[in-house]
């Protein structure tokens, strides 16, 4: 599996940042996985957005995920080549242990070894301009 | 007199030829098609009075009506979610004669999307949000290397394929049958080139474990038109009219187009196609025993199965079994997309499979099915019945 480390350049295509989801990639830049939760009624708002769908607040926390989840469905991109990568990456929708989803890549995996509902954990990969996204692997233990 | 919403109907539909490089221009390619279904539909293309397109046209009203010398527009709207806006075309225009407020709606589809720009290459960043396309959240997807509508579509039917024990080889089929409709049709871009699942079998990957290049529809040059009037209206022309009986769009709860992964459902299934099924029939009184074809959005395989679960015509998870037992061919239970779809026929953003119902209903198609009277068409977020007078 051809992952970018850090003694590589990044060739990842970076996040395209608009300001309702600025703080999701800030944090994950520092290596953390965060989500918008409405501070009125607990709400998770993924993906973000200003309000909450519940309760019409527009205040909200910004807060840590467990980075735990499940694996729910996973392909791998053949034609095009898709940009930033030298080989054809595993993309995942992940089930967060939060209980959304969240699209993202599997590393440190083989192609034909994953299985649905496989727990994964996440890490950080390095992009073009300096960022990180979050990308999962095999949970440990 | 008073209206209710039986009294819609299509007089008209038009058409370029479908192509990979057209050589003009969108606003030439709209202007021919609007042409001529005017023609078709014996009305002066001066008299349009409404205009309805995707918001992803390239081409301005204004520059549209100048070539076809409009003289008093009264109506212009335009429809988000990409494809999905095809048949909500035909919603809206069905609305606004029904509200008495247009007499000619013109709707158009025009584009140059093999020769000038490719939809199915990895798409620019800065558009993968824009406001209009329904699918506000593929930014979500880009960092990762799900960059096309094919990876998008294909993160959902994964979930599919896992959860009903379907194989890729069960999608060609879809992409078989649809070749073979193309194959009797001379307006398809692959008239005369049938395939064999062992050529769907052998075509490239495109998207590991789901799609194949064979599953995927085209990337054409064209443009479709088509003439919407008030059914008394439409009887007086010069075609036999093509009843709306009932058209809807359904966009549930966190439902978005394509890269449609955040709502609290089944990934295996279509909630928006869902919400327009019932919506649909219950606006109509019908059920899927009433259709004798379906003209289903075909940008993937996948998406017929998915669809022709969602609006009953096989329960869920057995679309494999229903194309593979032969229903959707020439002959069959519901012959679907004779035209040969978007796979077959030409990606003209799913306006080519409404034209094809309403050839089928006015008995004019190159792949004749016989004796319908009713025909559901879909492009999962809105769906409409047509029907012959």
């Amino acid at each position: 599996m051809t992952e970018n480390t850090e003694e590589q350049k990044p060739t990842r295509m970076p996040p395209v940042v608009t300001l309702d989801a600025k703080f999701f990639w800030d944090h994950a830049t520092k290596g953390e996985l965060v989500c918008e939760r409405c501070s009125n009624c607990d709400t998770f708002r993924y993906p973000p957005r200003p309000m909450c769908p519940d309760c019409h607040s527009v205040e909200r926390d910004i807060v840590p995920l467990s980075g735990k989840g499940t694996v729910y469905s996973w392909i791998r991109p053949r034609h095009p080549k898709p940009f930033g990568f030298d080989e054809p990456p595993i993309a995942a929708l992940i089930t967060l242990e939060e209980g959304f989803r969240m699209v993202s890549n599997l590393i440190d995996i083989e192609f034909e070894d994953v299985t649905a509902g496989m727990p994964v954990e996440v890490t950080f990969v390095p992009t073009l301009k300096n960022k990180q996204v979050p990308v999962f692997r095999p949970a440990k233990g | 007199m008073s209206r209710s919403f039986k009294e819609a109907a299509i007089a008209g539909i038009g058409q370029t030829e479908f192509s990979k490089a057209s050589g003009r221009s969108e606003l030439q390619l709209a202007a021919e098609c609007s042409r001529s279904a005017c023609e078709d539909a014996g009305i002066d293309p001066k008299d349009i009075d409404g205009m309805v397109t995707f918001t992803l046209d390239n081409t301005d009203e204004i520059h549209l009506c100048r070539c076809l010398g409009v003289e008093n527009l009264a109506y212009t709207t335009r429809i988000p979610g990409g494809g999905a806006a095809a048949v909500a075309t035909i919603y809206q225009a069905m609305a606004m004669v029904n509200a008495g407020l247009c007499n000619n709606v013109l709707i158009w589809r025009a584009m140059n999307e093999r020769s000038q720009y490719r939809f199915g290459q990895p798409i620019d960043m800065n558009t993968a949000f824009a406001p209009g396309g329904g699918t506000g959240s593929l930014l979500w997807c880009m960092p990762f290397g799900a960059q096309t509508p094919a990876t998008w579509e294909s993160l959902a039917s994964q979930r599919y394929m896992q959860k009903y024990g379907v194989s890729n080889e069960d999608f060609g089929r879809v992409s078989v049958v649809q070749r073979k409709y193309a194959s009797t049709n001379p307006n398809a871009w692959f008239y005369e080139k049938p395939i064999t699942l062992e050529d769907h079998q052998n075509s490239k990957w495109v998207v590991e474990p789901v799609l194949r290049l064979l599953d995927c529809c085209q990337e054409s040059d064209g443009g479709v038109a088509l003439i919407v009037t008030s059914l008394e209206r439409a009887r007086d022309l010069k075609q036999k009219p093509v009843r709306v009986l009932g058209a809807c769009q359904s966009i549930p709860r966190e439902v978005e187009v394509i890269s449609n992964y955040y709502h609290d459902g089944d990934l295996a299934e279509m909630p928006e196609a869902k919400g327009t099924a019932k919506r649909l029939y219950e606006q109509t009184g019908m059920g899927p025993e009433d259709m004798q074809l379906a003209m289903i959005y075909d940008a993937f395989t996948p998406q017929v199965f998915k669809q022709l679960e969602a609006f009953g015509f096989c329960g869920h998870g057995e679309g494999s079994d229903f194309v593979k037992d032969g229903h959707i061919e020439q002959g069959g239970k519901l012959p679907v997309n004779t035209n040969g779809g978007l796979i077959g026929e030409a990606y003209i953003h799913g306006m080519n499979n409404i034209t094809e119902a309403v050839r089928q209903i006015r008995g004019e198609a190159a792949n004749q099915v016989d004796n319908i009277q009713n025909a559901l068409v879909s492009s999962g977020m809105a769906g409409a019945v047509l029907a012959r007078d």
